[in-house]
């Protein structure tokens, strides 16, 4: 059952380090509040999953949080690349990162497989390609009925996923719409799930066959109003591009970088002192 | 009506734009290639279908998108559908008729790098790497490939093969036993090359108005060659110039930018 608590209580609760970690959200509900707050605790040791790390990644992967990083497109989308993940790649800064690269295709089956509590996501993939030789993880079986060669990678398990939601109702009942991305395979995938959102309702009024998770799947649902930053949220506010481009010189020097978390992450007490902070800033 | 007064990059998106029949279904790549897509449906191909592989079918968006999954693409859309349900049905289960992809490197047999520059364990240069491009290049009925050229970008050899078009040549992409035909056509801001029938090896088919022979072996990193019969692109039309520079003026009325063009 879902506790409505504060997100500083649901990463402190049930994020541990070490863990294998996934937050989801596919260019649009990108849970950028979680990972601050797991920036501010100082989690450590992280095994990263995300399909397109995105900046929420940039940032754990550069708060030195990871030690490995699974994932399929690592840029900044329409500006460039993600900074810190390549400084972590190319000269292993803030440390070195393990690095588990798959495709799109490969990496929501992977979810799926994980939500339906199969071994291995099987799909029609990677002939020819030369991620197999460099990823030990993406094998190739021969179906038993038909002898195709297919190809078959891990499951995804994560120990925790977050992901940002716009509705819950007062029992944790969790509602999304829009581009969905793998949030609901990510969430049932994994064994503990925490859900930010725009607002609690008393009423979802979700129409038939919406995507809903059930509190009762979920560990923790936590308010965070404008916790998808600087992506956007469906009916609440567009993705702040200004934002992406921004990232881009302050992720790519080391010193800047630093900075930038010490003041706006490190130095704030939640996302809410964050805000205002990055408004005055303006 | 033929216009004289345009760039080599509006050619680029046009002459891709003209490779998209009217009714395709098209799973389209961020950046030049949803330009182009976008145009196509703007002009000769009204009713082009296409899917974003964040989960759009059908999407006609009035800009272009930044990101893979602007929220103007779902809101367009015939229908949004979660992300593994558009590689597991849509893609795998055979229904896209063109990929359209962009590249950061090419090779003489349509191959795609999108990974790595120099040694994947030790990289020169770390890419975003592979997004849903392998398995579009794989499964698509067919793939065209846009992207500007020079000699970096058109290599005679990947380091790195993230997404494959004829392999080795010949007949290695039917031995692959891959679904799809495979790239029929890359388009550059120079020419158009599409793979010679036999060795697969992608040779000069049609020069844009204006470009030599020498400017493409210039800016081509293997030894090129061009068809016995090499056409000259058509250039573009007023109305195919005003759409695409009218989508363009809405995008960066919209975003402050271009759109996508990482």
């Amino acid at each position: 059952m879902a506790d409505i608590i504060s997100l500083g209580e649901a990463i402190s609760r049930h994020v541990n380090d070490g863990d294998c970690i996934a937050l989801e959200g596919f260019t649009h509900l990108i849970p950028t509040a979680a990972s601050h707050e797991i920036i501010r605790q100082g989690k450590q040791n992280l095994h990263l999953v995300r399909m397109t790390p995105d900046l929420v990644y940039d940032l754990l992967i550069g708060a030195g949080c990871a030690r490995k990083l699974t994932f399929s497109w690592g840029g900044n989308p329409g500006v460039g690349s993600l900074h810190r993940l390549r400084d972590a790649v190319e000269k292993q800064w803030p440390n070195a990162l393990e690095i588990d690269e798959h495709s799109h295709a490969d990496l929501a089956n992977a979810y799926v497989a994980g939500a339906s509590g199969l071994p291995f996501a099987l799909l029609r993939a990677y002939a020819g390609s030369d991620l197999p030789k460099v990823n030990p993880s993406i094998k190739f079986i021969t179906c038993p009925f038909t002898g195709e060669k297919l190809a078959a990678t891990p499951a995804v398990r994560p120990d925790v996923t977050v992901i940002h939601a716009q509705k819950a109702d007062r029992k944790g009942n969790v509602l999304l719409w829009g581009i969905l991305g793998v949030q609901k395979e990510a969430a049932l995938a994994a064994k503990r799930c925490i859900v930010t959102v725009e607002e609690i309702v008393d009423d979802l009024n979700a129409p038939m066959n919406a995507c809903v998770l059930p509190g009762w799947a979920l560990s923790a649902v936590c308010h965070v109003p404008g916790g998808a930053h600087p992506s956007y949220a469906h009916g609440y506010y567009e993705r702040d591009n200004r934002f992406y481009q921004a990232w881009d010189p302050i992720a790519r020097d080391r010193e800047a970088f630093s900075a930038w978390i010490d003041e706006y992450i490190r130095g704030t007490r939640d996302f809410g002192e964050f805000q205002q902070k990055i408004a005055e800033a303006k | 009506m033929m216009s004289s007064d345009y760039s080599t990059n509006e050619m680029m998106t046009v002459a891709a734009a003209r490779r998209l029949k009217n009714g395709a279904v098209c799973f389209v790549g961020i950046g030049l290639p949803s330009k182009a897509a976008n145009l196509a449906r703007l002009t000769s191909s009204p009713d082009v279908v296409l899917i974003y592989e964040s989960g759009p079918i059908g999407a006609k968006p009035s800009v272009l998108p930044l990101s893979i999954g602007d929220g103007e693409l779902a809101e367009t859309a015939d229908t949004v559908v979660p992300t593994g349900e558009i590689f597991r049905y849509w893609l795998q289960g055979g229904r896209i008729d063109v990929g359209f992809l962009g590249a950061a490197q090419v090779d003489k047999y349509g191959n795609i790098n999108t990974t790595v520059i120099g040694d994947y364990h030790n990289p020169k240069v770390r890419l975003p790497g592979a997004g849903g491009a392998p398995e579009i290049a794989g499964s698509a009925k067919e793939v065209l490939i846009i992207l500007k050229q020079s000699h970096r970008t058109f290599v005679d050899r990947l380091a790195f093969i993230t997404s494959v078009g004829f392999g080795e040549g010949c007949d290695h992409r039917q031995q692959l036993g891959l679904p799809g035909k495979g790239p029929v056509g890359i388009i550059t801001d120079l020419c158009i090359m599409e793979p010679e029938a036999g060795t697969h090896e992608f040779i000069v088919t049609a020069l844009h108005p204006g470009v030599t022979r020498e400017q493409v072996i210039e800016h081509t990193g293997w030894a090129i060659r061009f068809a016995e019969q090499v056409i000259e692109t058509a250039p573009p039309t007023e109305a195919e110039l005003q759409a695409l520079r009218a989508l363009e003026a809405r995008t960066a009325a919209a975003h402050g930018q271009a759109g996508g063009e990482e």
